[in-house]
């Protein structure tokens, strides 16, 4: 559904990724996983059009994405979080999930100015669907509540609700248990396995290992802006390159 | 549900059309509490500034970018439609149609090439664009009648019935800022609209929403610089002389102000900083004298403690507030 080829990346001289290559599967949970600074959040940037690789390329569905502009490789159906929350203050809880419908909503300035009736039907159907999606995250009584005011755990879930409520055929997830606390990443891994189920495919990056090996189908290692390792969980919890690079270097933290 | 949550429910859905009927009767009737051909002047005054300032809130508040020239696009639409109408003998509302066209083409020309660059290039393009503009009317009098103005513009007229008096304009007018204000509620109320506040908060959020970034504000520019045309075509036609002391840069600025005691993004603000800010004069004498010096002074207050413009950052702080509020309940 997803492949990288030899994508790499600099800033200003210094590799931040290097030939990283692999494939994200339709139906599946791909996780990403590295220590900080490997480069798992330049990867996602990189693939949604925030940042421009500086070679290699990036395939969606079979079409090259990586000279889009980040508005249209959204609208092929690729929805990410942010790992550094970025939700908009001054909006609803509500409001923030209906930008997630954004694609759906019509971008014609004049036909919204004269607000037709088609239009407030389909802002009515729209309405309704985000509200289901802040049901599924539990925050359907905070609808209406500005963003601002949530705690940080209803903020990433919020997020997580902008970032599914369009269907989007590839959801790139940054972190999205980060800073929460046990209760709630659990409420969360739930939602991520619901969507699994449902057929969504997804690619994971978090630090979490107890998630990343209950969810994914497969894993890839970064270190260092390298790919140095890719398989099932199990296998890749084997490799012994992961052990020195990642997991190694948490034991000896914990 | 019970009667009294219907009717809540009721209040809560058409909220915004409920205050724009109010305001829509208010000023249905305000001509007949107060008849006096001043007030009615200042308040149609009002109308006409209220045109600009909620396109230039638009492109302020939600393309996130500074304006320094709207006086330029509301002088374009006056001259516009006084050089179509006198000179060329055009019929008035064709001319103001045409002009706005005209104006929607070099909102485009400007808008594109400066969007394009982020920081504030566009401030200053805008305000070349409004000195080089404010430059010709000066220069060019065998067009423009030069320093001393230009007479003898014709009012709008139906048929046969002129709006040449008060309380005409102020039907006209109020009709036509109304139109403005409702089209722009219905902008910012619809996908649309979250789209550019999406803009306003965060760029790169929005583009990977789906939002095209570059797109939108210029959009949005051109939007709001038809608005500012329309309403110069209306202000020549309603006081019959224009000059252009009626569109330097500092009429530019003080349009901004307008839209930042308003309040970044607000519709609503938008009537009011245009109704403060060309009443003040009136209030005060020593306003007047020292006109700018207080402007400058609101401009540096207003955002140093809000950033978000007058009235919005103070519904902020109060929708903050009670959210709180609301949320120690429920946890309590
Ligand atoms: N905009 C930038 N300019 C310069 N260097 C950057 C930029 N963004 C990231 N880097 C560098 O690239 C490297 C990879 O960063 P990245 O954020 O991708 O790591 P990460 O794997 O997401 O780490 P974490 O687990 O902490 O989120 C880091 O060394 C970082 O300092
Ligand atoms: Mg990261």
């Amino acid at each position: 559904m997803l492949r990288l080829e030899q994508l790499s990346k600099n800033f200003g001289g210094l590799p931040a990724l290097s030939q990283v290559s692999f494939e994200v599967f339709p139906g599946q949970v791909t996780a990403l996983i590295g220590p900080n600074g490997a480069g798992k959040s330049t990867l996602i940037n990189c693939m949604t059009g925030v940042l421009q690789p500086s070679s290699g390329r990036v395939l969606f569905r079979g079409a090259a994405i990586s000279s889009l502009a980040a508005h249209q490789i959204a609208r092929c159906g690729i929805a990410r979080t942010f790992q550094n929350l970025k939700l908009f203050p001054r909006l609803s809880v509500l409001d923030n999930v209906l930008t997630g419908l954004t694609c759906e909503a019509g971008s014609s300035m004049v036909m919204a100015m004269l607000r037709l009736p088609y239009l407030r039907h389909r802002e009515r159907r729209l309405r309704l669907r985000a509200l289901e999606a802040l049901d599924r995250f539990g925050l359907g009584d905070k609808a209406d509540w500005p963003a601002a005011v949530l705690a940080y755990g209803d903020k990433k879930r919020v997020e997580l609700a902008r970032a599914t409520v369009g269907n989007p055929q590839l959801i790139l997830l940054d972190e999205p248990v980060a800073g929460l606390n046990a209760a709630e990443t659990a409420a969360v891994g739930e939602q991520l396995h619901l969507l699994r189920r449902a057929g969504h495919t997804l690619l994971l990056i978090e630090h979490d290992m107890d998630l990343v090996m209950k969810l994914a189908d497969q894993v890839v290692v970064l270190d260092s802006g390298q790919k140095i390792a890719s398989g099932t969980p199990a296998e890749v919890r084997r490799n012994p390159r992961v052990l020195e690079a990642y997991l190694g270097c948490m034991e000896a933290t914990a | 549900m019970t009667d009294r949550q219907k009717f809540l429910y009721f209040i809560a859905l058409h909220r915004t059309g409920l205050w724009v009927t109010a305001l829509s009767l208010l000023l249905l009737v305000f001509p007949l509490v107060e008849n006096n051909p001043y007030t009615l002047g200042l308040t149609n005054l009002i109308a006409i500034h209220a045109i600009v300032v909620l396109g230039l809130n638009l492109f302020i508040g939600y393309a996130g970018q500074i304006s320094l020239g709207h006086a330029a696009f509301f002088g374009l639409g006056a001259y516009g439609s006084a050089i179509a109408c006198v000179t060329f003998g055009l019929d008035s509302w064709l001319a103001m149609l045409l002009v706005a066209g005209l104006v929607a083409l070099v909102a485009l020309l400007v808008g594109i090439p400066a969007l394009r660059l982020t920081g504030h290039y566009l401030a200053m393009a805008t305000l070349g664009l409004n000195f080089v503009f404010h430059t010709i009317l000066l220069q060019w009098d065998q067009m423009t009648g030069g320093p001393s103005g230009f007479y003898g513009i014709p009012s709008l007229s139906l048929g046969s019935f002129a709006f040449d008096d008060e309380l005409r304009l102020h039907y006209l007018l109020w009709g036509l800022a109304l139109l403005s204000l409702l089209l722009c509620l219905n902008l910012v109320r619809s996908g649309v609209g979250r789209g550019l506040s999406a803009l306003a908060g965060d760029e790169i959020a929005a583009a990977a929403l789906g939002v095209d970034t570059r797109r939108a504000k210029v959009k949005v520019f051109v939007l709001s610089a038809v608005l500012a045309s329309v309403a110069g075509s209306l202000f020549a036609h309603t006081y019959g002389f224009i000059s252009p002391d009626s569109f330097g840069i500092f009429v530019s600025t003080d349009l901004v102000i307008m839209v930042v005691i308003g309040g970044m993004g607000s519709i609503w603000g938008s009537l009011f900083g245009a109704a403060l800010i060309t009443l003040l004069p009136e209030w005060m004498d020593l306003f007047e004298t020292y006109k700018d010096f207080v402007h400058g002074g609101i401009l540096v207050l207003v955002l140093m403690f809000l950033p978000q413009g007058l009235i919005t950052g103070l519904l902020d702080l109060l929708r903050v507030q009670l959210a709180r509020l609301r949320q120690k309940n429920v946890t309590a």
